[in-house]
């Protein structure tokens, strides 16, 4: 039964690890905006599809 | 020439609005106007062209190419900038600026891409629905005006008002997610460590186990308590302190009975105290508090004329020109306005003549004009050329802005009282507590020991949670149909005082009228205008930028611009102009006596009513054609009612006292009457505050909801006990208010109106059935046997019931209103 004791503490600390990342999600404001990521996740074929110019090209991201 | 064949759609490759009037062709594409190729060419020359991959023509169309290049110097005072930033190190700068323009994923990307742009910008981020940009950028080598007139120039300038300097409500200062978080974590680990009591066998566990998982849950109970709980808590407090009953006091009292009696067994070990239940009790509550809140955040429910009028505005010192800011603007000083800015504080005019929309203000929407010497008041915006004022009064005192003056827009937030859990709480409160005490008495006869026991007993099972859940949840759903509707609410108790109100006042020019089309009516002297007649004006109209020309010219055949010779522009009065053999006089009665052209009585109007040639209409809403000194016949532009009006009046006649308050002039009345029926009392040339107190005096005796949309319709959309601003688009500027309506959906308000009066029967039905779980758990707590199991399991199942019929009945009312396909 004493391994109960340990369990105990393994899943406070467990609960305690989930609750901290929630906390740190709130505080850096992952909540407050959650529609652009939505849209940013399309820009990625960006270099892909354009090369009518050729300053359009994946290195002017570096700058 | 009128039966001229299609023509295949020819759309600006930037803005996507059609070429047929002007057209530049160059870089083997097609724009509108030179603005929108400028902006082609830097996004082009900055390798950007990404742009106009992602969507199909996402530009901006730049109206006014021709701005005054220092418009934005009032940018490098430092004073102000400080105000503007939010954050500066003296090295780099953040700032977050506000962007209507952005609409699309296009916008996104450029916005997100400025760096390539402006090298400075280290870091750039959009928040599309709050319409915002951020924006981190190197103080020494980009200044804040550079960057605003750089973002200008692409199409996405900047609204920089008065409001930006208040210090903004941040969304971090919003502790309700992280209550939830806590009070949810303590929530599920408490009834963990309360299962194996409720299913241990009576002896199996032993008592070092027991002392273990009650210790464990009181732990986890105080975060809950000190924390989570406080609103309730807080609230009940204020409200005993107002000697008022609002529905926080019985939530309190549970919480308070729970969390001391839990706390007493557990200490004195009599027992695993109901923890698990208390924490669950707090996290449900907090939860229907998320759903009821405003979850339309882009959307800002609370704005006053700051949020409308300028930073700052040019001052005339001496022979320079210097950027002052609004607030520092003294009666006195010289200003300067030019095409499209805002008129800040009242004016007298220096310049001779000057043409000035006041819609915002006064709800009229035809452009005033104002000559030398004439006051002008606040919130004018100038649609003429540059003009040249003197300041009269400051702006906190001028005509407009005095309306935020009065107690109305100052009072500390209360509690409704009228709110149906508020009054309901009352009672309800009233009928808990003597049940304890009369339980208490009862066993003090018949079993002193089990007295205290069976009075918190009553006190813990009474815990209104399903009622005060009932509320919000239901509201809350409604607030999320009616926004998939186009009626956007401030929160969900304005659902329940839709539901009781009896009178709808409506606001006239913006509100009924549409703000972008007016209906034009041409009546001839001698029948309607040939079509070369038509054509001969188009191509005169076009040189003019007054807005009344405008307007013509959206009702007439493309101009094939012949050329004009001899082209007069005479402001305030109109203008004249020769084409091949005709010339031309166009404007008002008195510009056609002075060039010596005789007026003709006009013999029938086209329209729907009659029109008199003697119309001395002071707004000049009429504009009279005359071609080789013959009178033709005149323009009448009147308002564009919206679709289905008399329809929607109609409907609501049956149920509401209608009303009209209109800031503007009597001439529409005639065509009123017959909309808006015989029986509906109709106020013209309001004041805001006048409108005010019609709505306050109305509001004395009756329930009233504002339907406007001007800054002019504040007072009132304030004053009543629904707010309704109407909006062409709903993330573009709108006076404070309770909800915001998108102006398509207008004729829906009776159905809307429906919809809110059988959402309050649902909180009713949803107040009965939790009473009947009460009338349950009581006649357990006044005998003395509430286990905390059974409390554990009638506490959440009552909670869940409730918010399963809510929802499912919010969502059935809103397809019998036929809201919801």
């Amino acid at each position: 039964m004493s391994a109960l004791y340990m369990l105990i503490g393994c899943s406070i600390t467990v609960a305690l690890i989930f609750l901290a990342a929630f906390l740190w999600a709130l505080r850096s404001e992952q909540y407050r905006d959650t529609h652009t990521p939505a849209m940013r996740m399309l820009f990625e074929e960006e270099s892909a599809h354009d090369n009518s110019h050729p300053r359009d090209s994946g290195e002017e991201n570096n700058t | 020439m009128t039966t001229s064949p299609p023509i295949p759609a020819l759309v600006c490759d930037h803005c996507g609005q059609s070429c047929l009037d002007t057209r530049v062709e160059a870089l083997d594409r097609l724009f509108c106007c030179h603005g929108c190729r400028t902006v082609f060419e830097i996004l082009q020359d900055n390798g950007l062209t990404h742009y106009y991959r992602l969507e199909d023509r996402p530009g901006i169309r730049l109206d006014n190419a021709e701005e005054h290049a220092s418009r934005f110097s009032y940018l490098d005072d430092e004073t102000l900038q400080a105000q503007l930033l939010d954050f500066s190190n003296g090295v780099t700068a953040t700032i977050t600026l506000r962007l209507p323009q952005i609409h699309c994923a296009s916008c996104v990307w450029l916005l997100e891409n400025l760096r390539r742009l402006e090298p400075a910008v280290a870091h750039s981020e959009v928040d599309f629905l709050r319409r915002e940009l951020a924006v981190t950028y190197q103080v020494d080598s980009l200044s804040l005006r550079r960057l605003v007139e750089r973002l200008a120039s692409i199409g996405y300038e900047p609204e920089i008002t008065l409001d930006a300097t208040t210090p903004k409500t941040g969304f971090t200062q919003d502790p309700l997610l992280r209550k939830i978080g806590i009070a949810g974590f303590c929530f599920g680990n408490a009834m963990l460590f309360s299962l194996p009591e409720y299913f241990a066998d009576p002896g199996e566990l032993n008592t070092s186990w027991q002392r273990l998982f009650s210790g464990l849950n009181l732990v986890l109970a105080l975060p809950v308590l000190l924390y989570s709980s406080t609103d309730y808590l807080r609230g009940a407090l204020r409200s005993l302190s107002q000697a008022t009953t609002t529905i926080d006091v019985p939530i309190a009292l549970g919480i308070v009975a729970l969390f001391s009696r839990s706390l007493y067994e557990i200490v004195s070990g009599a027992g695993p105290g109901y923890m698990d239940s208390f924490t669950g009790l707090v996290f449900f509550l907090l939860l229907g508090k998320l759903f009821q809140r405003n979850s339309f955040s882009a959307l800002s429910f609370e704005r006053d004329y700051r949020s409308y009028f300028p930073l700052a505005v040019n001052v005339r010192d001496g022979h320079e020109e210097v950027s002052v800011p609004v607030s520092a603007l003294e009666p006195g000083q010289r200003i300067i306005a030019r095409h499209g800015e805002l008129i800040p504080a009242d004016c007298r005019l220096l310049s001779t003549h000057a043409l000035l929309d006041f819609s915002y203000v006064t709800g009229e929407s035809d452009p005033v004009e104002a000559s030398r010497g004439d006051q002008v008041w606040a919130g004018g915006r100038v649609v003429s050329g540059a003009i040249e004022l003197v300041v009269l009064r400051d702006v906190s005192q001028s005509y407009l802005t005095r309306l935020w003056n009065q107690d109305l827009f100052h009072g500390p937030a209360t509690d409704d009282l009228s709110l149906l859990a508020n009054r309901f709480s009352r009672w309800f409160t009233a009928a808990v507590v003597s049940i304890a005490v009369l339980t208490a008495l009862y066993w003090l006869q018949a079993d002193p020991t089990i007295a205290i026991h069976a009075a918190t007993s009553v006190l813990i099972i009474a815990c209104p949670c399903a009622l005060a859940l009932s509320t919000p949840f239901t509201t809350g759903a409604a607030m999320n149909l009616l926004a998939r509707v186009g009626l956007y609410l401030r929160e969900g108790s304005v659902v329940e005082k839709l539901a009781g109100i009896s009178t709808i006042v409506f606001d006239k020019t913006g509100t009924l009228t549409s703000t972008h089309h007016s209906d034009v009516v041409f009546a001839g002297t001698d029948g309607d205008l040939t079509a070369a007649q038509k054509l001969g004006l188009a191509a005169l109209l076009s040189n003019s930028v007054h807005p009344l020309s405008r307007k013509l010219l959206d009702q007439l055949p493309a101009a094939t611009s012949p050329e004009v010779a001899e082209y007069l522009e005479a402001p305030g009065l109109g203008i004249s102009g020769r084409i091949d053999k005709t010339s031309w006089c166009v404007g008002s009665r008195q510009w056609l006596i002075q060039n010596g052209v005789p007026l003709e009585r006009i013999v029938a109007g086209t329209g729907s009513e009659q029109l008199h040639a003697d119309d001395q209409d002071p707004t000049g809403a009429t504009v009279h054609i005359a071609a080789n000194s013959i009178h033709l016949g005149m323009y009448r532009l009147g308002h564009a009612y919206r679709g289905g009006l008399s329809q929607l009046m109609a409907q609501l006649r049956r149920r509401y006292q209608l009303m009209l308050l209109s800031g503007d002039n009597d001439r529409e009345r005639q065509r009123l009457l017959p909309l808006m029926g015989d029986s509906t009392q109709m106020h013209f040339s309001q004041s805001p505050e006048q409108k005010l107190a019609t709505v306050q005096r109305l509001e004395q005796s009756q329930s009233v909801m504002m339907v406007g949309d001007g800054l002019n319709d504040a007072g009132a959309l304030r004053g009543s006990s629904v707010g309704i601003a109407v909006s062409e688009q709903i993330a573009a500027f709108s006076p404070a208010c309770d909800g915001i309506l998108d102006a398509d959906a207008i004729h829906r308000l009776p159905a809307i109106l429906h919809f809110a009066r059988l959402c309050l029967g649902i909180v009713i039905a949803s107040f009965i059935l939790s009473l009947a779980y009460n009338i349950i758990g009581l006649s357990f707590a006044v005998r003395g046997n509430l286990s905390p199991l059974l409390s554990a399991v009638l506490m959440p199942l009552s909670s869940v019931s409730v918010i399963a019929f809510t929802a499912i009945a919010t969502r059935g009312a809103a397809r019998w209103t036929g809201l919801r396909p």
